[in-house]
């Protein structure tokens, strides 16, 4: 038991680490290129943990949660071009509002395509992005279709362009994580993890599915729509195939595949692993097509070599040494493996 | 009137190359329980192959498939064998990401190869036409489909006919049952796959002489295959082939009716009303779990 009690001192403490670094990582390495990046992997960071919420937690694979993205990101910057807000901190303000707006988004798409299970609901997803995407471009008089929409130009400009974006980011993501904990640890979480073990089951002994399905969809592409919002605002310019990119909408799923599917940590490792080396392909390889060949190989490789991801495979790894050193197979990890975080 | 004719027409026309494309799609969703996000850009690659033979040797677009189909077969058995086999635990979920990140080295590689300009299968029958009643029908559509109906027919007869036919559809029901009772169901996957690779050679070369392509197109092209699949119940051959020529139909009329732009959302909104109704697709049976 104690050997335990230290383990999640440690995951504690590692937690308080991390987020500190996070915070005041600005301050040591302020380069724009540097915080660039920054920005980008606390976006995954943030895309993975949400998509993790249905994804992970339910196991209904959402691959249009680009969708949600595209969608949050048009919303802020048609708010923000409807009440002529110049650009500045107060235009973040707004971005709550478009997680709202794609909230009841979410909550249409959802009724609809949760009616669906495992790869029917994959596919429903698909296209729900698509049907989103061909709405952006075709709606020309509201979005302005293939010409695309700009953001107001925010005041702050050169070397710290990239801080109050990062700070967003970090914001968002946290936000998210700390649903997800609260999730992971409820009776709600506990019903979420039930469907994904056998939904039938599940609504056998009284977990209300459909709701609990529902509210995990809604939760999860909330928060997906207020990153895009604040991805929309970082980038200044957006069109439909930009920010309703299936590749995005790919990147976030492939990520909390690789850090652990289901598991907090997992999508936060994955996505700080994957996304700055895609970024590093990009930028050394972006000019050539070879740069996809690449990303696939880094793809596949992952797939290939860790289905069950990284946290997963070293939790069995230390279960199995525990075993075997401390002979305290009566105190072992008390959850059985599904629960285990 | 004549031009929802007209556009009805050319949507069965159309369909029929669909139905071919999409019936590969299903074909692999029912043997291995994956949902190949690649097949779109499979379709590209054999449209490419058929380009690049076409250019260099001058070869007529349909005759190059007596090479390509054979060379997509044998890929296909490759990648199965290499990349779906390997996949043991949640099946469904990785093979997206597998058959996606293969849809993404394709398009690299097509990319690196044939740059991203758009290139179109040339021939005389592609703006030659003959009249019927008011209006006239390219002969390309009319090959193209009558090629596809004849892959269709094989293909249709190997499954109902043979006794490896047999063996698919036997898989098909139920994985673990074929294998009691002796069907070698990681052959008939790897073989499934390379048919289905093999019919997205054929619908490839239909595609690049009916329309432009480049590298990119997969992605527009593959949303189209999937929600048919789905939209006729996945695994269902007969049901790919209704949804194939029910939505290419709706697709051209909605395009003459309404506005081009408009042509491919009416296809996402028959799959939601349809799916309204039928959660399960025109053709899909309710199993527990397959959904």
């Amino acid at each position: 038991m104690r050997l335990v009690g230290s383990l999640t001192a440690l995951k504690a403490a590692g937690l308080v680490l991390a987020f500190a670094v996070a915070l005041a990582l600005p301050a040591f390495a302020p380069d724009p290129a540097t915080t660039n990046i920054a920005v980008f992997t606390m976006m995954y960071v943030g895309l993975a943990t949400a998509w993790n919420i249905m994804g992970g937690y339910t196991g209904y694979i959402s691959l249009g949660h680009a969708g949600f993205f595209g969608f949050g990101s048009y919303a802020l910057g048609l708010l923000l071009a409807r009440f002529a807000i110049a650009g500045g901190y107060s235009a973040f303000l707004f971005v709550p509002v478009a997680g709202l707006l794609t909230a009841v988004l979410a909550a249409g798409i959802g009724w609809f395509a949760l009616r669906t299970r495992a790869a029917t609901f994959v596919i429903v997803t698909i296209a729900f992005m698509f049907m989103l995407q061909l709405l952006a471009e075709n709606l020309v008089g509201i979005t302005g279709g293939g010409g695309g929409l700009s953001f107001p130009v925010p005041p702050w400009h050169g070397g710290d362009f990239n801080i109050p974006y990062y700070y967003a980011m970090l914001a968002l993501a946290t936000l998210g994580l700390g649903i997800s904990w609260r999730i992971r640890f409820s009776k709600f979480g506990l019903g979420l993890l039930a469907i994904r073990d056998d939904e039938d089951k599940a609504l056998a002994v009284g977990v209300p599915t459909g709701a609990f399905k529902l509210t995990a969809f809604i939760v999860s592409a909330t928060l997906v729509g207020m990153i895009g919002a604040v991805y929309g605002y970082y980038v200044t310019y957006i069109y439909p195939q930009f920010v309703v990119d299936p590749l995005i909408g790919i990147s976030m799923v492939l990520m909390v595949f690789l850090g652990g599917l289901g598991t907090l940590g997992g999508p936060i490792l994955g996505a700080v692993i994957l996304e700055p080396a895609q970024l590093w392909l990009a930028y050394h390889f972006g000019a050539s097509r070879l740069y996809l060949v690449l990303y696939a190989s880094v793809f596949l490789l992952v797939i290939l070599l860790l289905p069950r991801g990284i946290i997963p495979s070293v939790g069995e790894l230390i279960t199995k040494w525990r075993a075997g050193v401390g002979g305290s197979k009566g105190t072992g990890d008390p959850l059985p493996k599904a629960v285990s975080p | 009137m004549t031009r929802i004719l007209e556009a009805a027409v050319l949507g069965i026309l159309t369909g029929g190359v669909y139905a071919l494309m999409a019936s590969g799609l299903t074909l692999i969703f029912g043997v291995m329980r994956i949902i190949n996000v690649g097949h779109g850009a499979l379709v590209i690659l054999g449209a490419y192959l058929s380009f690049a033979v076409w250019h260099n040797f001058g070869l007529d677009p349909f005759l190059t498939l007596v090479i390509t189909m054979p060379v997509m077969f044998g890929l296909g058995v490759v990648l199965q064998t290499v990349f779906i086999r390997p996949l043991k635990t949640d099946r469904e979920a990785l093979s997206v990401l597998v058959t996606y990140a293969l849809a993404l080295g394709i398009e690299g590689l097509l990319g690196y190869f044939f740059t991203s300009n758009y290139v179109r299968l040339r021939t005389w029958y592609d703006t030659a036409s003959f009249p019927v009643g008011s209006f006239y029908i390219t002969y390309v559509y009319i090959f193209g489909f009558l090629l596809c109906l004849a892959i269709l027919g094989g293909l249709f007869w190997m499954l109902y006919r043979t006794t490896f036919g047999g063996a698919i559809r036997a898989t098909m029901l139920n994985r673990t049952a074929a294998q009691l009772i002796g069907v070698d169901v990681d052959r008939v996957s790897a073989i499934a796959f390379g048919i289905g690779m093999a019919t997205a050679a054929a619908g490839g070369v239909v595609f690049g002489m009916t329309n432009a392509f480049n590298p990119g197109s997969h992605y527009d092209l593959i949303s189209r295959l999937l929600t048919i699949i789905v939209l006729g119940g996945l695994g269902s051959l007969r049901g790919a082939v209704i949804a194939a020529l029910v939505m290419l139909v709706t697709e051209d009329v909605t395009s003459a009716v309404t506005s081009p732009v408009w042509a491919s959302f009416a296809f996402f909104v028959v799959l939601v009303l349809v799916l309204l109704v039928r959660p399960q697709g025109l053709y899909g049976v309710r199993v527990r779990d397959r959904l």
